[in-house]
């Protein structure tokens, strides 16, 4: 059965852990996917997350906190692409190589694993609603660390994304703050796979971004809209989740396609209003 | 002959010393240098025009003054102090290029970016910066602009942004790479007016590089001419000569003056000709 929400009531509180969970990674992943987004770093963020994967994998294999293991695959992962990286074309195929790799190591370390099946799925297609009090502290400190570090240099790490050489000219310190936000990205994919699994971390980390991106261009809006689109979708997946017996990222990745489909579909019309009024000014 | 350089005698501010030193510089791959044995004092106000074909190092000297390349031997000072990776002293425009049409940045960010871009923090602009902004907005004629994503702009309304962005914060010294290049010639002539009248409202001092002189000749003071591995500065009259030319290139030129505008033939076969439609990248 997909939705059974009788026991509704009860079962809130029950879940409280995981709908702040889902919170905070909104909050999150719409704040950093603005500078993905602006940054191109789409890519980056599908490579991490496979990184992130085997990280987790091989610590559910030695028998260490799992959460430990995919941060520390992701920031490695974020590292390197930084290190190596710099130009776009260059980071681009050292994700690419990267990512069968973790994807990989990932895959070997789950067949080696002898505890329960459905730990190993959910690394890459999230859990079942399971966020346990040790994980929460993870995350919770995660988001606010990320969120006080990115409303730090929200201003510098603007300019550097969408005009680099003139922030450069300009003494804005632009390989620093890539460096910073590619670890920051890190972080961000670790807290991510932890619920919506490294498959399907770009429908919070970039999806609810690209959406408010197709609607509005002001530097103050975008953001705005990206984090309640990422609200909506994972706390929204989340509640929709505790009604049925399925994962919950189905639920996150479905709501965050359809935001995305409703404002490109806003886009095209405007476009196609702008045009009409373009073509009745000129008759 | 006309006078091109009726500029020449405009009272210039230097109660300073000079905005750019540049001593002894010389840059260079390998063993050939690009140009050597630079010395150069750009005074307040003053705008030097820097030409030369490709390949000659006029971008190499853009980015050695900001930083970004470093000198084989020499100094560069701003303002007295030797030069870091970037300034605030510095307004730079960029070559005019296309920007992707899904960027997330109007007009008016562009310009709010060049005031506190640098700045720590979340983007909220005080009024101060956004009373100076619109007051920029009023010289580049772009209130109706301001608000359209800067990816919907045509390549003249995004340089004239990109110029008020280079002026906004009040430079010291403005350094222009081609920012007239790929625009028809009555947006160039409305750019290079922009940027004289902030060099002389703020005596300002701008390097600009180019590899047509004609549209910002009435302004310049002077000329930096790089040419296979050498260099002339002076006046545009000093430099732009057929002998002077000549002797630089190493080969026969002939420069040709015709109702104020300059041509340079013949220099190095394909090398310039000054109001040619060639575009060269």
């Amino acid at each position: 059965m997909l939705f059974n929400f009788s026991d509704y009531a009860q079962l809130l509180p029950l879940v409280a852990n995981s709908l702040i969970a889902a919170a905070l990674l909104g909050l999150m992943g719409g704040l950093i996917g603005i500078f993905v987004m602006n940054r191109d770093s789409s890519f980056a963020v599908h490579g991490i997350s496979e990184l992130s994967f085997a990280g987790a994998s091989i610590a559910l294999l030695i028998g260490v906190d799992v959460v430990f293991g995919s941060i520390l695959g992701s920031l490695a992962a974020a590292i390197i692409v930084a290190l190596l990286g710099r130009r776009a074309k260059e980071r681009n195929s050292i994700i690419a190589v990267l990512m069968p790799f973790g994807l990989g190591v990932g895959i070997l370390a789950l067949s080696l694993y002898e505890g329960r099946a459905s730990n190993k799925f959910g690394l890459l297609t999230g859990q079942i609603i399971a966020v346990d009090q040790p994980a929460l502290a993870w995350l919770a400190s995660i988001s606010i660390f990320l969120i006080l570090v990115l409303a730090l240099i929200w201003r510098p790490l603007q300019f550097a994304s969408l005009d680099p050489e003139v922030a450069r000219a300009r003494g804005v310190a632009t390989t620093t703050l890539g460096y910073v936000f590619m670890v920051l990205l890190g972080l961000a994919v670790a807290a991510s796979v932890q619920v919506v699994g490294a498959l399907l971390v770009l429908s919070l980390l970039v999806t609810p971004a690209a959406a408010a991106l197709r609607v509005t261009s002001s530097p103050k809006l975008a953001p705005l809209l990206s984090v309640v689109f990422a609200l909506t979708a994972s706390v929204g997946g989340m509640l929709l989740a505790l009604g049925g017996g399925l994962p919950v990222s189905p639920y996150i990745t479905t709501i965050s396609f359809l935001i995305y489909l409703v404002c490109r579909g806003v886009a095209a019309a405007r476009k196609r209003a702008a045009r009409a009024s373009v073509a009745k000014a000129s008759a | 002959m006309t006078d091109t350089t009726i500029n020449s005698n405009r009272p210039v501010t230097s109660d300073a010393g000079p905005v750019l030193s540049i001593e002894g510089a010389t840059f260079g791959y390998d063993e050939r240098p690009l140009w050597s044995d630079l010395n150069l004092d750009v005074r307040h106000g003053e705008f030097i025009a820097i030409i030369g074909s490709n390949g000659s190092g006029k971008t190499s000297l853009l980015r050695a003054i900001l930083g970004q390349e470093q000198l084989t031997s020499g100094t560069i000072k701003l303002n007295g102090k030797p030069i870091g990776a970037g300034s605030r002293s510095i307004g730079y425009i960029p070559q005019s290029r296309s920007v992707d049409a899904n960027t997330p940045l109007r007009g008016k960010d562009l310009l709010t970016m060049g005031l506190n871009g640098h700045r720590f923090g979340l983007p909220f602009t005080s009024r101060e910066d956004k009373a100076r902004v619109e007051h920029i907005l009023d010289c580049i004629d772009g209130h109706e602009l301001a608000r359209l994503p800067i990816g919907q702009l045509s390549g003249g309304q995004l340089q004239r942004f990109r110029v008020g962005q280079a002026v906004v914060d009040e430079p010291d010294l403005i350094l222009a790479d081609e920012p007239l290049s790929a625009l028809d010639l009555a947006q160039q002539s409305i750019l290079a007016e922009l940027i004289d009248r902030e060099r002389k409202d703020h005596s300002a001092a701008v390097l600009f590089v180019t590899h047509d002189v004609n549209p910002v000749l009435d302004m310049v003071d002077r000329v930096l001419y790089l040419a296979n591995g050498q260099f002339k500065i002076g006046t545009p009259d000093e430099v732009l000569r057929s002998d002077v030319l000549s002797e630089l290139y190493g080969a026969p030129v002939d420069v040709v003056r015709n109702q104020g505008r300059i041509a340079v033939l013949g220099a190095m076969g394909a090398d310039h000709e000054h109001h040619s439609h060639e575009e060269w990248r």
